[in-house]
C-alpha cells in the first residue's frame, strides 16, 4: 500500500475566499451566518443560513461558462484551482492519465433546478436554455474540474446527503493508496440556498431560526451552509520525487451503514466508522486528539454523536477534543465534509483547534471538550472527521501529522 | 366533521389503526408514533386545517403546541385555529 499525502487546498465557504482567510476565521471563531439573500425568502420560515456573499461570478468565470457553470460548480471549480495552483502539479501525458476526481454533493445543480421550475410552473414559460441538464447533474462539477485541468484518470460524483464529501475523499484516499492512481483530486461542493433547497429542510422541522450551536443545551436545529472545498490527495512516492511540500497525511478511512433508520441517526453505526478509520489508519486510539465532529446542532445527531465518540474511545473520550465548525459556516450538506476537512488540516499542520461557537450551556449528554467557543493550541497527532447522513450511511477519514 | 374528528382521523392514519381505537388520552408513544410520524401528522394539521403550527422537532417539548395526548393536541389545534382565523 501506498502513503497518501495532501500537497494542496482549496476552498470557497461562508467564511472566506481561500483557505487562509478560512483558518483565520476557524482561529478567531467567526459566524458566517447571517440573513439570507434569495428571492421569496419572505415566503420562507427559516430565513438564515452561511450563505457565501460578495461573491461576483463573472470575475472568475466568462459568459459562455455561466451558461454551463450552476453555483456549486463554480464553488468546486474556485477551490479547485486553488487547491492545483498550491499542489503546483500540472497534469499531461501519463500522469494526466493517472489523475482523477472525485467529488461529493448532495444537491448538485439545484439552483438550476429552482430557477428552470418556476421558470415553466410560476411564469408559464415554454422553454428553457439548452444547457439545463450539464448544467444541473451532479456530475457537473467533477467533469467541469476534469475539463480544465486535464484530468484524464477515474472521475465520478458521490452522492450521500451529509456524508457526500467523506466518501468522496475516502474514494480518492483509496484510489491512490491502492496505486490505482497517482494523484486525485477530491472534495465536495454544495449550493442549496434557493428557495426549494430551504423549503424542503423547512418541512423536517430540525432547522434553527437564529444560530448553530452544537452541544450547547440551549441548541435548537441545523443551519444550511453553501461552498466547496477540494484538496489534491498525492501518492507519497510521487510528491516526493518532484519536492512538493507536505501538507499533511491522509491515513485511515472507514464507512459504516446503520441499516435501522432514514433519519435518526444510530450509535453503534457512527461509532463502527469512527472505530474503523481508527484501524484503518494503523493507530492507536489515543494517539487521536481532535474529531471534527458531524455536530449538526440538532437533539438527534448531537447526543448520539457524543455517546458513539465515548464508546469508541473509552476514558481517552475525556482527553480529546471535539468541535463542530458547522457552528461558524453552517451545514454544507453534500460539500460540509470537504470543508471540515480543513479544521483538521489545521489542528494537525498549524496545531490550532477550530472552537465549536454559539456554546451557551452545557448538556449532560455531550460532556466531552468540545472546545466552546474559543480556538485553542494542541499538539494533534492524528485528527479524524465525523460524517453521518440521512440514510444513516457514516464516513469518517484521519488525517495525521506529517 | 368537526376538528376533533378530523385529528383523531390524521393520528389515527399515522398509527394505522382505526379512528375508534384513538383515545383521548392516549399518547402518541402509546400508539406507537415516533417523531417522524409526528412531523408528518403536524403537517397534515397544518394543511387540513390551514394553519401554522409552531415546532420544532429538535424540542417538541419547548414548541408551544401541546402534544402530551390526543385531547391536548385537538385543545391546541382549536387554540391555533381560532387565533389564525383571519
Amino acid at each position: 500500500m501506498r502513503r497518501v499525502v495532501i500537497t494542496g487546498a482549496g476552498t470557497v465557504n461562508p467564511l472566506g475566499f481561500d483557505v487562509a482567510s478560512t483558518f483565520e476565521a476557524f482561529r478567531e471563531g467567526r459566524c458566517g451566518i447571517g440573513p439570507l439573500e434569495i428571492k421569496d425568502v419572505d415566503r420562507l420560515s427559516i430565513q438564515i443560513g452561511g450563505q457565501i456573499k460578495g461573491y461576483d461570478e463573472s470575475a472568475h468565470f466568462n459568459r459562455q461558462q455561466l451558461a454551463l457553470y450552476d453555483r456549486f460548480t463554480q464553488f468546486a471549480l474556485l477551490a479547485a484551482r486553488q487547491a492545483i495552483g498550491e499542489s503546483g502539479l500540472t497534469f499531461s501525458g501519463e500522469l494526466a492519465d493517472q489523475s482523477g476526481v472525485v467529488l461529493g454533493t448532495s444537491g448538485g445543480g439545484l439552483n438550476t433546478q429552482d430557477e428552470n421550475y418556476r421558470a415553466v410552473y410560476e411564469e408559464g414559460k415554454n422553454r428553457v436554455h439548452p444547457f439545463i441538464v450539464p448544467r444541473l447533474m451532479n456530475n457537473a462539477a467533477a467533469s467541469h474540474v476534469s475539463i480544465e485541468c486535464n484530468l484524464r484518470g477515474p472521475t465520478f460524483t458521490v452522492a450521500t446527503a451529509c456524508a457526500s464529501s467523506n466518501h468522496a475523499m475516502g474514494q480518492a484516499f483509496n484510489m491512490v493508496r491502492s496505486g490505482m492512481s497517482k494523484v486525485m483530486i477530491t472534495g465536495g461542493s454544495e449550493a442549496m440556498l434557493c428557495f426549494g433547497g430551504i423549503k424542503a429542510w423547512e418541512g423536517l422541522r430540525v432547522m434553527s431560526k437564529d444560530a448553530c450551536r452544537p452541544f450547547s443545551a440551549t441548541r435548537n436545529g441545523m443551519v444550511q451552509g453553501e461552498g466547496a472545498a477540494v484538496f489534491v490527495f498525492e501518492d507519497y512516492e510521487h510528491a516526493k520525487a518532484r519536492g512538493a511540500e507536505i501538507i499533511c497525511e491522509v491515513v485511515g478511512f472507514a464507512m459504516s451503514s446503520d441499516a435501522s433508520d432514514i433519519v435518526t441517526p444510530s450509535k453503534q453505526g457512527a461509532a463502527r466508522a469512527i472505530a474503523g478509520a481508527v484501524r484503518d489508519a494503523g493507530v492507536s486510539s489515543d494517539q487521536v486528539g481532535y474529531i471534527n465532529a458531524h455536530g449538526t446542532g440538532t437533539a438527534a445527531n448531537d447526543k448520539t454523536e457524543c455517546a458513539a465518540v465515548a464508546d469508541v474511545f473509552g476514558a481517552h473520550a475525556d482527553q480529546l477534543m471535539i468541535s463542530s465548525t458547522k457552528s461558524m459556516h453552517g451545514h454544507l450538506i453534500g460539500g460540509t465534509g470537504a470543508v471540515e476537512l480543513l479544521a483538521c488540516v489545521m489542528a494537525v499542520r498549524d496545531g490550532i483547534v477550530a472552537p465549536t461557537i454559539g456554546y451557551e450551556e452545557p448538556d449532560p449528554e455531550c460532556t466531552l471538550d468540545v472546545v466552546p467557543n474559543v480556538a485553542r493550541e494542541a499538539d494533534v497527532d492524528v485528527a479524524l472527521s465525523n460524517a453521518f447522513a440521512f440514510g444513516g450511511l457514516n464516513a469518517v477519514i484521519a488525517l495525521r501529522k506529517f | 366533521m368537526s376538528v376533533k374528528e378530523q385529528v383523531i382521523e390524521i393520528i389515527a392514519e399515522q398509527a394505522m389503526l382505526e379512528p375508534s381505537d384513538v383515545k383521548m388520552d392516549h399518547t402518541l408513544e402509546d400508539l406507537g408514533i415516533d417523531s417522524l410520524g409526528l412531523v408528518e401528522s403536524i403537517f397534515a394539521i397544518e394543511e387540513s386545517f390551514d394553519i401554522t403550527v409552531p415546532f420544532n422537532a429538535n424540542d417538541p417539548s419547548a414548541s408551544d403546541f401541546d402534544i402530551s395526548s390526543v385531547a391536548a393536541i385537538i385543545a391546541a389545534v382549536d387554540k391555533l385555529k381560532s387565533e389564525q382565523s383571519n
